[in-house]
């Protein structure tokens, strides 16, 4: 085996680092997806734009600007100081905050369009069955949407799992702490260290393919089309 | 008993202005051509519309009152919607269930609405294995199980072929004979109205041009149903004897007496013949060399013409049942027919439903 | 490069003026008029675009550059890169480049010695000797990647030098390179760090702001940066004619001035 405990250690990492993620993200993302599908407001657009903002910029801008966002100047990095959570580059939270921004919008987009392939009748079928609001959204809305739940969660789990400028940027690179596996294959490669750079990127490659196989052989890609 | 309403609602382009008194039971029927805000009408009343300072108020319970708005969940409504509308991601069971456990009324008794709409045996399948009469016999049925205090249905059999809406139609039927509550049934096919509404709402370009008892309603010479090319109306009959030698039976109703071909119904059952426009021609005195077989001795109530230039339209009273006659203007100078003259009407068919 | 995701960029700087040059050269019948392309270390970006303007200025050549990481320009070198020159951000490379073939032998040279600093935005956090290793009172040190930057290993040996490696360590927060070092420490985030005495020098020579101490030569390895001609440019008078322009009195005082030293 080539791997040597700094490799094991960022695997975990990676893989705690992907599942918070994805957690949160799903928690963030159904709200704003759902508001986003639903809403008439003047502030759909914008909003949207923001959301997908940080797949159009490099990731190194949006860790710079995260950077400076949660540094001591900037308005996160007062917030959490004055919070007594102190500042949050270099730490695993700072990790988690910076991945939820920068995978936002793998989680939001897929569940805004299985929002819209619902449409508004099966909402209106359940208020005249008696379902308030949020009953509706438990008992029609959530399992209606099931694959774009699963394509969220599969995309935001691969999506930071491979992320690599942001977590660069604010992650400081530290051991356990910060370092994840694209890191440490960055800099296997970077340090011309191919053989082990190698066994890390296969094993990421077989990982990334098993738990996209396994999710999509539970819920087959299409699902959403052949129901309606 | 009765179902009060008033709503205003404005929309691009459209603008639907209704203020109506219903019954508070049996069919109400929201007619009119694609357009004229019977669906609209319908949303508001379930509350899907949220039409601001309007008044609803279904037998005593005031629903909607200017800021005051009952939220649809909390309306005791069932709902059935033109197309298939159940969940896909349950099965039938799940969807009758699904209204079932959260109404608060008294749930109905759910062999019997099973019985009723004939969807005992589709309980394990999902909607997706349903053909299309099926699925909206399920959702009838799941609306049903709510318990509603009022029935809406939005053109029920509009989606479906004509197979599928002759199969439908009975349990229609039965739903209109069984059911205590009031249904809210819009259409714009006239001949489901005359077979399941007891009374007649006529709505053009969000206006109410009518309302009134089906019968009465449709034998309105002023009303564009009138100028309808399928223009009818109905009798309410009575069964009232069979002919075994000729194969006939013979109905009774207030003005007189129709023959149709012989059907297998018990004496003393109500039926609703349904006599086209079209079908009724006028003599002036009773032809006994005619081969119409029903002949009816009628007093001339009103001529007026009709959008097509060679016909007009004649309204009879047949006893106390009002008819109308579609002839050639040509016929009506060669007859001189005016009001108050004594003709007989010939009738050569006439649509029976039970 | 900070916003570049391949850290490479392409800078045709003066292209007008060097095409007038080209033609004017071509009119004239100036024999020798010639493009080089050259891979140039991102830390010395300003100055080789001095040298360069100068260089088109006095030779009528071209000079294409592209800047970037140099662990980046080796693996693009060794895949058939177009690179006529190499300006490396260490010795190693040119030296592997050389032993591999790749390189025309006995082409080396060092043309900078990066001096490291150490340097805090602020005022007054570091003291001219660099007592505050020792003093504390801060949470993160940055430094670059002493794995892959020469600057972050001159970080490392300097610490220990002072023997305070294996307490600051916990507190070591890893660039990649000097240039995201730089941000963690100019963005306050980590209060200090060691980074390139060029990135903190204004163009007056003086330090443009916060406090810094300049680390003392004789505690780390120097940070030589060499040069190399690279197999694709040995026939090239321009290529020749650049790397003995970089040895002259002009390239050298433009080095010296953007804080770096050069070799004997």
């Amino acid at each position: 085996m080539f791997l040597n405990d700094g490799d094991i250690q960022a695997m975990f990492l990676t893989v705690k680092l992907a599942t918070v993620v994805t957690v949160i993200l799903l928690f963030i993302g159904t709200p704003i997806a759902w508001w986003l599908a639903r809403t008439r407001s003047p502030w759909k657009r914008p909003i949207s734009a923001v959301v997908t903002l940080p797949m159009v910029l490099p990731p190194t801008v949006l860790g710079f600007y995260l950077l400076v966002l949660m540094g001591p100047q900037g308005p996160l990095g007062r917030l959490t100081e004055a919070l007594g959570l102190g500042l949050l580059p270099f730490t695993f939270t700072g990790l988690v905050v910076a991945s939820i921004f920068y995978s936002l919008p793998f989680a939001v987009q897929p569940l805004q369009q299985a929002f819209d392939a619902i449409g508004e009748r099966p909402l209106e079928v359940a208020a005249t069955l008696r379902a308030s609001p949020l009953d509706t959204f438990f008992s029609v809305v959530l399992p209606l949407a099931r694959p774009g739940f699963t394509t969220a969660a599969v995309m935001s789990f691969a999506h930071t799992v491979g992320e690599f400028g942001v977590v660069l940027m604010i992650g400081g690179n530290i051991p356990g702490k910060t370092r994840v596996l694209s890191v440490q294959i960055y800099d296997h490669v970077e340090a011309l260290e191919f053989a082990q750079g190698h066994w890390l990127a296969g094993g990421l490659l077989l990982f990334s393919f098993c738990v996209l196989l396994l999710l999509y052989r539970n819920n087959p890609l299409g699902a959403a089309e052949r129901r309606t | 008993m009765s179902i009060e309403l008033r709503f205003t609602r404005s929309y691009p382009g459209f603008a639907l202005e209704a203020e109506l008194v219903l019954p508070g039971r049996g069919v109400s029927a929201l007619f009119g051509p694609s357009g004229s805000g019977k669906t609209t009408l319908l949303r508001c009343i379930a509350g899907l519309e949220k039409a601001g300072g309007g008044r609803l108020v279904v037998n005593g319970e005031v629903w909607q009152d200017g800021d005051f708005f009952l939220p649809v969940h909390r309306r005791a409504l069932g709902y059935v919607f033109q197309e298939a509308s159940l969940f896909p991601h349950l099965t039938v069971a799940g969807n009758l269930d699904y209204g079932k456990k959260r109404s608060a009324g008294d749930v109905p008794d759910l062999r019997a609405i099973l019985d009723m709409l004939g969807i005992a045996h589709l309980l394990q399948r999902k909607p997706d294995r349903l053909s299309g009469g099926e699925r909206q016999r399920v959702a009838i049925a799941r609306a049903l199980l709510t318990a509603p205090k009022l029935l809406l249905m939005d053109e029920p059999l509009a989606a479906l072929d004509s197979q599928r809406k002759r199969e439908i139609l009975p349990y229609l039927e039965r739903l209109h004979d069984s059911l205590a509550i009031p249904i809210l049934y819009v259409s714009h096919a006239a001949d489901e109205v005359a077979r399941l509404a007891d009374h007649l709402v006529l709505l053009e370009q969000g206006r109410v041009l009518a309302s009134g008892p089906l019968a009465e309603t449709l034998a309105r010479i002023d009303l564009p149903t009138a100028a309808d090319e399928d223009a009818a109306i109905v009798i309410e009959a009575t069964v009232a004897g069979h002919d075994e030698a000729y194969h006939l039976t013979r109905l009774d109703f207030p003005g007189g007496i129709i023959w149709v071909t012989r059907r297998d119904l018990e004496i003393g059952r109500k039926a609703r013949l349904r006599v086209l426009a079209r079908d009724v021609s006028i003599a002036l005195s009773e032809d006994a060399g005619s081969s119409i077989l029903n002949r009816l001795s009628a007093c001339v109530r009103a001529v007026v013409d009709t959008d097509n230039p060679a016909q007009v339209m004649v309204q009879l009273d047949v006893g106390d049942t009002a008819m109308l006659a579609r002839i050639t203007r040509r016929s009506r100078d060669q007859l001189g027919l005016v009001p108050n003259m004594r003709v007989w009407a010939q009738i050569k068919s006439v649509s029976l439903f039970l | 490069m900070l916003f570049t995701r391949s850290m490479g960029m392409n800078v045709k700087f003066k292209g007008v003026k060097a095409w007038a040059a080209t033609i004017l050269l071509l009119a004239t019948g100036t024999a020798g008029a010639d493009e080089v392309q050259v891979a140039a270390a991102a830390n010395f970006t300003e100055p080789m675009k001095k040298i360069a303007a100068e260089f088109e200025k006095t030779s009528g050549h071209k000079v294409a550059l592209t800047f970037g990481s140099t662990g980046k320009f080796y693996a693009q070198i060794k895949a058939g890169a177009p690179f006529e020159v190499l300006l490396a951000a260490d010795n190693e490379t040119p030296a592997k480049l050389e032993g591999e073939g790749a390189a025309a032998k006995g082409s080396r040279f060092t043309y900078a010695i990066g001096k490291l600093v150490l340097w805090s935005a602020k005022e007054a956090i570091v003291d001219d000797k660099g007592d505050v290793l020792k003093r504390g009172g801060f949470d993160h040190l940055a430094l670059a990647n002493p794995k892959l930057a020469p600057y972050g290993a001159a970080a490392v040996e300097t610490l220990k030098a002072l023997g305070v490696y294996d307490t600051i360590a916990p507190k070591i927060v890893q660039g990649e390179n000097i240039a995201q070092t730089y941000q963690f420490v100019s963005t306050g985030n980590a209060l200090l760090g060691f980074v390139a005495l060029s990135q903190v020098l204004g163009e007056d020579g003086k330090l443009k702001s916060g406090s810094a101490w300049i680390v003392p030569e004789k505690l780390y390895s120097p940070i030589r940066q060499d040069a190399v001609l690279l197999s694709k440019g040995k026939d090239k008078a321009a290529a020749l004619a650049l790397l003995k322009f970089l040895r002259g009195s002009y390239a050298i005082g433009v080095v010296k001035s953007y804080g770096y030293s050069v070799g004997q």
